[in-house]
């Protein structure tokens, strides 16, 4: 129990007055961060430094400055789900998911339901991460090791399975929709061997379509023109605001605890691997969508589809900070910058820093457990406030959404170009979802699209093009093998049913 | 708000002019300044960018604020090319790693160094052999040897990127020492360094800043150095070992030396006093404990350049790389 | 379908816009086939070369939009449904066309401008409030966004000649 008695330590250097204090003003600006499609953690952390470099000079001050960085990503983390849930914008692309039945939520009414449940299971997601990065550190850091190529091919090729093959629809649409994803990851440098690829000598196309773009694009702007054939006004405005909400979300809850749960362990996995906050929350959707009774319904407004996807992108949100901590890998953006402020106070990440740094590592871990619990209690108490959005007049919630959409495509690459792309994707959103071409397999593929085809050629360059490698131990066959079943998983049931019918 | 700002600007400009009539050379920065990292997070160009970020706020060295910005984008071209384009503004900077000469001539994305205003050379960053701790391989002859026993592409050298720094370093050593290598491209130092703990590749030509951690860890071994000379700092960083212990490639029979370029650049066009201005803001950082500090974790070699030195350097580099990329085959095909 | 109401009037079917999108995708396809062929697409002596995967993700592209079209053709049912009526069209077009020239106009005038004007006319046009409500709005909620961006996250969004002669930018 020597982790117990450290972490008590920590608790006692996290929990005063003043860290408290600074606990949930770096929750606050967080949540505006996951907000704003056009700002990230990097911006977070831009203006925070010269702010943790006066809090050092006091006693206990390095805590403080880390208390507060590590709220911001929490805040990040929360704040996403919120435009995702009330317009079907995602604020980071781990919470593209959860768009896929916050927002029909949203349009039943349910935003305030939608929004409690999302930040609900986030916190969960986040406390089975922070338990397990408690005391399970070591061996977790042993584990992370054995991930080479091949391995991370298997993982990538996982999250496909689990999500794809359980969309409506014509096949051939899919396979369509899908493809171009791949097609449109794949622009840019070829990061394998330096060769330009499908950009036709355009210099816009050098850094490929970008997630975030495509995203609010195809999302965003595609489902307010969907909306506007209907009139000039936003479904759901009469959504319920008041606090009794969040209590009565509560007692429905703790039904779902299976999907909870499994979302949690895939989160975890992912995060640790590190395959990052958004394939985790694509892979926990599928999953839930898959194993759910009330399976078929997903993507009409289900709380399971909210409660999937939040848990295991804060569930992986969170155990990333691990692989950045024991081997000096960020699993994320945001991790690597947080990872940029512990240079400058002269820590170096990796694995000598739980044993040289034992302070500062459990007090970090303590921060873990109390900024998400500051977290939760800002995020839920603004959630009539959230919900209260939506009663805005149209003529004037429509163009600020514009404007928002705008500046975060924008900021991405800080390139006009991006925002002109942005309505093209918006246009094409409109047009695919009124044609019946999904949408999400598009989505997946082009976020997975180019990191998978790495890891393979990566595999392929190792094992000098022997595709056994996929096979050549438990872990990589495993996971392997998992996502084949997956894959053929509805021929599987379609044959089940088929036989029983004969009997 | 706005009419706040506005008279601020023509004070600010009043006093401008009157410093103008003084010092004819003195500029300032008048509005945030935009760090350009032509890389992504978390590698040694935007951990060095980061740095000195925070040692200018923590010591006040600029009066406007600085604003880091990753621009990683087709092998560092995104933000070379944003320099290139913003002829005449002082308010950006980027920091260069050797993508400055290897991604024109590798993809033939037109930017050359020439066409923007080199401004200083602040340190020099080292490469190093290293293999997985727990392999038996004590010395780099007896890994070539072993590498040359085990035949073609049996051994797997990991490194960052393709067709840059570390492939290029790889095909020397191959080419030096007759064998071949299998060259797996990453995205970034750590994660080539955490690769070769897992032993998923037999070993790296990691920067010494990149894998000093796992080093001291006693989970990786370093072997040579590339360098002519072995690196001056007598510090120990393991139980018994400094980075002065590590010897050179040259002593062991490999003659190669690779050093890469940490330096700043501007747009073209600016003018002397403006770059003046940012060499004495460099200046300024590398006088701070918190420089020194990272320059001795790191193992760099603290070169200093400006001016006419310093592109004399940049014109001999990139011819080198030219040649030493022509030699690999790693031109673009027209 | 003259029979029906001038604002239920259908502006295209559904077979139409089926016929016009696989049509395009069918051309990405090709565009994606050729320049992965450019590039190599054969299996070379150390895995992949850089167009193997693209070229078969182009060839999919080209088979599966080429069965959408090819089956686009010949439904009759497709062809009675309406894609979208005049009247849908026209709310559309609405927001849509205002939201180009906002964009056409962040070039030019830079964000903050272009965003006052836009939520502007939005809120006039759209909404009929007073030039007060409208001006309070649409300056307050930039000055916000300013806020917010360039001072305190230090976020440099595109501006314009207004800004320069502000000495903003």
């Amino acid at each position: 129990m020597d982790e117990l008695s450290s972490l008590m330590q920590g608790f006692a250097i996290a929990l005063s007055l003043k860290n408290v204090l600074y606990m949930f003003v770096g929750v606050t600006l967080g949540v505006l961060i996951g907000v704003l499609p056009g700002l990230g953690g990097a911006n977070g952390v831009a203006i925070l430094l010269p702010l943790t470099f006066v809090l050092a000079q006091q006693p206990g001050g390095t805590t403080t400055a880390i208390i507060l960085l590590s709220c911001i990503y929490w805040g990040a983390l929360f704040g996403g789900a919120i435009t995702s849930i009330l317009f079907n914008i995602p604020g980071e692309p781990w919470s593209v998911a959860t768009t896929f039945d916050g927002y029909p939520m949203a349009q039943k009414g349910e935003a305030a339901k939608a929004l409690t449940a999302a930040f609900t299971s986030s916190f969960v997601g986040a406390l089975v991460a922070v338990i397990i990065i408690t005391f399970l550190s070591p061996v977790i850091a042993r584990f992370a090791l054995k991930f080479g190529p091949p391995e991370y091919f298997s993982v990538y090729l996982l999250t496909f399975c689990a999500f794809v093959g359980m969309s409506k629809g014509q096949a051939m649409k899919t396979v369509a929709a899908m493809m171009i994803g791949f097609a449109l990851a794949a622009v840019g440098l070829d990061p394998v061997n330096s060769q330009l690829r499908l950009t036709f000598g355009h210099m816009e196309l050098l850094q490929g379509f970008d997630f975030l773009i495509a995203v609010i694009g195809l999302f965003g702007i595609g489902e307010i023109l969907l909306t506007l054939e209907e009139g000039l006004a936003f479904k759901g405005t009469r959504a319920k605001i008041d606090m009794r909400v969040v209590i009565d979300t509560w007692k429905e809850l703790p039904r779902y605890w299976l999907t909870s749960i499994r979302s949690a362990a895939v989160g975890c996995f992912m995060g640790i691997v590190p395959g990052g906050a958004t394939p985790a929350s694509f892979m926990s959707y599928g999953l839930a969508k898959r194993l759910s009774p009330d399976g078929e319904k997903f993507g009409t407004g289900q709380i399971e589809g909210v409660i999937a996807p939040e848990t295991a992108a804060h569930a992986a949100g969170t155990s990333a900070l691990l692989p950045m901590l024991t081997l000096g890998v960020p699993g994320s953006p945001t991790a690597a910058v947080l990872l940029g402020g512990l240079l400058i106070w002269g820590l170096q990440p990796g694995p000598m820093l739980f044993v040289e740094q034992k302070d500062f590592v459990w007090g970090l871990i303590a921060s873990m457990y109390l900024g998400n619990i500051a977290g939760l209690i800002v995020v839920l108490t603004c959630v009539p406030l959230f919900a209260a959005v939506l009663r805005i007049p149209f003529a004037i919630i429509a163009p600020v959404i514009l404007v928002i959409c705008a500046i975060g495509a924008f900021t991405v690459h800080n390139s006009m170009f991006d925002v002109w792309l942005m309505l093209g994707f918006g246009v094409m959103g409109y047009i695919f979802k009124k044609l019946d071409y999904p949408i999400a397999p598009l989505v997946l593929a082009l976020v997975l699209g180019d990191r998978a085809e790495t890891s393979f050629r990566q595999a392929m360059l190792g094992s000098q093009g022997d595709l056994t490698v996929f096979f050549s131990n438990w872990l990589v066959g495993g996971v392997t093998g998992l996502a084949l079943v997956l894959l053929v998983w509805p021929v599987i049931a379609g044959w089940r049913q088929n036989l029983s019918a004969v009997r | 708000m706005r009419r706040c700002k506005s008279l601020l600007a023509l004070f600010c400009l009043g006093l401008a002019s009157m410093g103008m009539a003084a010092h004819a050379q003195t500029w300032e920065p008048t509005r945030t300044v935009e760090f350009i990292v032509p890389a992504g997070t978390g590698g040694g160009a935007d951990q060095m960018a980061r740095l000195v970020d925070a040692i200018i706020k923590k010591h006040g060295l600029m009066k406007q604020s600085m604003v880091v910005v990753n621009k990683g984008g087709g092998a560092g071209a995104e933000g070379f090319l944003e320099i290139k384009n913003a002829k005449n503004d002082p308010h950006k900077i980027i920091i260069t790693l050797s993508n400055l000469f290897t991604t024109p001539h590798a993809t033939g994305i037109p930017f050359n160094w020439k066409e923007m205003t080199p401004v200083a050379m602040m340190a020099l960053d080292q490469f190093v052999l290293w293999v997985n701790a727990e392999t038996p391989y004590k010395s780099a002859k007896e890994y070539v040897d072993a590498v040359k026993v085990a035949g073609f592409h049996k051994f797997k050298m990991g490194g960052t990127g393709s067709k840059q720094e570390d492939q290029i370093i790889t095909v020397g050593l191959e080419r030096q020492t007759g064998i071949k290598f299998t060259y797996i491209p990453y995205k970034g130092g750590g994660e080539v360094a955490t690769q070769l703990v897992g032993k998923h590749i037999n070993s790296t030509v990691n920067n010494p800043i990149e894998a000093v951690s796992q080093w001291r860890a006693g989970q990786l071994r370093p072997l040579c150095v590339f360098d002519d000379e072995r690196m001056p700092y007598k510090v120990k960083v393991t139980g018994d070992m400094s980075w002065n212990d590590i010897p050179t490639c040259k002593q062991v029979g490999v003659d190669l030396d690779y050093l890469m370029l940490r330096g700043i650049f501007m747009p073209p066009g600016v003018t002397d006093a403006q770059r003046s201005y940012y060499i004495e803001v460099i200046k300024k950082v590398r006088e701070t404990p918190e420089w020194k500090d990272f320059m001795e974790k790191g193992a760099f070699n603290q070169t200093f350049m400006v001016g006419d030195p310093f592109r004399a350097w940049l014109a001999k580099e990139d011819q080198r790389h030219f040649d030493l990329m022509k030699e690999s085959g790693f031109l673009l095909k027209k | 379908m003259n029979t029906h109401q001038q604002s239920d009037r259908s502006a295209a079917s559904s077979r139409a816009l089926e016929l016009v999108i696989a049509g395009l995708i069918f051309i990405f396809g090709a565009a994606v086939v050729f320049d992965s062929w450019r590039l190599g697409a054969r299996w070379g002596d150390d895995g992949p070369e850089s167009g193997y995967f693209p070229f078969y993700l182009g060839l999919l592209i080209l088979v599966s939009s080429g069965i959408v079209f090819y089956r686009g053709l010949g439904d009759k049912k497709l062809a009675a449904k309406s894609f979208v009526s005049v009247a849908q069209l026209k709310l559309v077009l609405l927001v849509l066309a205002p939201s180009v020239i906002y964009v056409g106009l962040i070039q030019g005038a830079g964000i903050y401008l272009a965003s006052m004007v836009f939520i502007g006319f939005f809120m006039m046009w759209l909404g009929k409030y007073g030039i007060v409500k409208t001006l309070v709005v649409s300056v307050g909620v930039m000055v916000a966004f300013f806020l917010v961006f360039e001072v305190w996250f230090k976020v440099p969004l595109p501006k314009g000649p207004i800004e320069v002669l502000l000495g903003l930018a």
